[in-house]
Parts: structure tokens; sequence; C-alpha cells
């Protein structure tokens, strides 16, 4: 390992061992962030992934019916019908913090203003009154998706992040220092071996 | 703060996401959604984007990783795709982890 280019003197080994303190320390409290992460990721990814597969498959069967009800309709009479939405959604958007990485919190706000679908019934076919209304439902769950999706993606990225400095900090740096520290201390110490075995010769001459 | 949604797909599916609510944002090919993706990106916090056009837009999506708002969230829009967002998932997991703890 590599040691650091510095002057082998008193100064210099004061200096650096509160540099190892404070790394030594740095270290084990991102350790203990990383750990604590990888548990509240662990928590987050199982329920992304249960989420996941249940808004896809309840996806995928709405919009089967979907292309059903549109293949029966001609093409210009279906988009008229679905031209003018009914209700309004919005999302109250806001930011919660994990392990202080921002993630998002999102709560459905959902206005109806009339009727809940957008169309007369005699405009279109049975099975798209039946899929707007699943999609409607499936609106909140397709939203808490996105916003634990979002989660897993940041705070994955954070884990990175930290287990670069962990290790960095580990590996490298920690390692530097103790070497440099080793080193000066020998070089002082030799030093000091030097000068008494020259204060000797000198006694002895004289 | 208040923020839209808005889906970017190809295909007729998406318009039953009008009926809910949603803007729709018609594209065609992954060039028209890019274009589509950096104009509304400001406007609308959650965006959903059928899967046929999340794929090649991997890296251009990466952009949207760094901020909480807005979201990108790649869904299936036929019965046949739905691997996509497993995939990305699957992604961060093996990053973040280095083991896969969902196959079980």
């Amino acid at each position: 390992m590599a040691r650091l280019n510095v002057n082998p003197t008193r100064m210099e080994l004061k200096k650096l061992k509160t540099r190892l303190a404070t790394a030594v320390r740095g270290h084990k409290l991102l350790k203990d962030k990383s750990d604590e992460m990888i548990r509240r990721f662990t928590v987050i990814l199982r329920e992304d992934a249960n989420l996941r597969k249940e808004v896809e498959k309840e996806l995928a069967e709405t919009l089967t019916q979907f292309s059903v009800a549109r293949s029966v309709t001609p093409a210009y009479s279906a988009e008229t019908a679905f031209a003018m939405p009914s209700v309004a959604v919005s999302a109250e958007c806001a930011t919660q913090s994990i392990m202080g990485v921002d993630v998002p919190k999102i709560e459905l706000k959902e206005e109806k203003r009339s009727d809940s679908l957008p169309y007369s019934f005699s405009e279109i076919t049975s099975e798209a009154d039946y899929s707007v209304g699943r999609i409607s439902a499936l609106l909140p769950r397709l939203v808490k998706l996105a916003e634990t999706e979002k989660a897993v993606r940041l705070l994955a990225d954070e884990i990175e992040r930290n287990k670069r400095r962990v290790n960095a900090l580990e590996y490298i740096m920690i390692p530097q220092l103790e070497e440099t520290i080793k080193y000066i201390r020998n070089k002082l110490d030799e030093n000091e071996r030097a000068a008494i075995v020259r204060l000797m010769k000198v006694k002895n001459r004289a | 703060m208040t923020g839209k949604m808005a889906i970017v797909g190809n295909g007729d599916s998406i318009m039953v996401f009008k009926a809910a609510g949603v803007a729709t944002f018609p594209a065609s090919d992954e060039k028209k959604a890019r274009e589509i993706l950096r104009k509304i990106a400001s406007d609308y916090k959650i965006i959903f984007l059928t899967e046929e056009l999340a794929r090649p837009l991997q890296d251009f999506l990466k952009r949207f990783d760094e901020e909480p708002y807005p979201i990108v969230l790649p869904i299936p829009a036929s019965k046949d795709g739905g691997s996509y967002g497993e995939e990305l998932l699957r992604n961060a997991m093996e990053r973040a982890l280095g083991v896969d703890i969902l196959s079980k």
C-alpha cells in the first residue's frame, strides 16, 4: 500500500493521527447507514415486486378487454367518445426522506365532475365501460407503484454510492493513513537512536 | 404541490387512460416519445410509459433517476409484454445488494 507523501515530522504525525481517528469513525457511521439502508431497501423492494405483479396482471386484462371494445367500434366514434374526460385526477406530490434520500410521496385526489363515464351508452359497447371502471380503480395502485418504484431506484443509487464511500475508506484511506503513521514513527525512532549514538560517540571522544 | 399525470404510449390502448383522467400523448415510435417526454417532463409529475417505448429509451430515462420527480414508470401495454419493469427492478436490486432476493 502506498504511503502518503509527507515529511516525517512530529507535526505530521499528530495531524495524521487525527485524520485516522476521523476516518475510522466516519467508516463506522457510513457502514451503519449502509446496513440500515439495505434493510429498508429490501422491505420496499419486496413490496414493489408484489405490487408490480398485481398491477401488471390487472392492466393486461383491462387493456385486452378495452381492445375488444375498440375493435367493435369504428375508430372515429371511439375517438370522440373518449375525447373529453369526465373525471380529473390530480396527485398531491410531496417528498419524504428515507435515510436522507428524498423519495416521492403521492396522494391521489379524484374529482368527479359528472357521471363517471365520459360518453353516452349508445356510443360504444359496454366492454368499454368495464375497462374504464377498472382503469379508474387501478389508478391508485398504479400511482403507488410509481412511488415505490422510484423509491427503489433512488435508494439503489444511494446504496451504491454509499458502498463506494465505505470501501474507499476501508481499503484505501485507512490503510494509507496507518501505513504513513507507521513510517513516520519508524523514522522518528530512527532519528532518536541516531542522536543517542552520536551523543555517546561525542562523549567517548571527550 | 399538485402534480398531473400523463401517459405516453403507442397504440390505441392508452385511450382508456384518458377516460380515467390521465392526459394521453400518443407516440408512434421512440423518437417521438423522446420528444414528448422532453416537452412534458417539467409539467407532469407522474408519466406512464409503455414498455415498448421504454426499452429503447433506457439511457434517456436514466436522467429521471436522480430526482424524486418526475416519475417515469414503464407499464406493459399489451398482454404479451410485461417483463421490462421487472428487469429494471432486478437491475436496481443487483446494484444495491449484489444478490437476488426475489427469486425463490
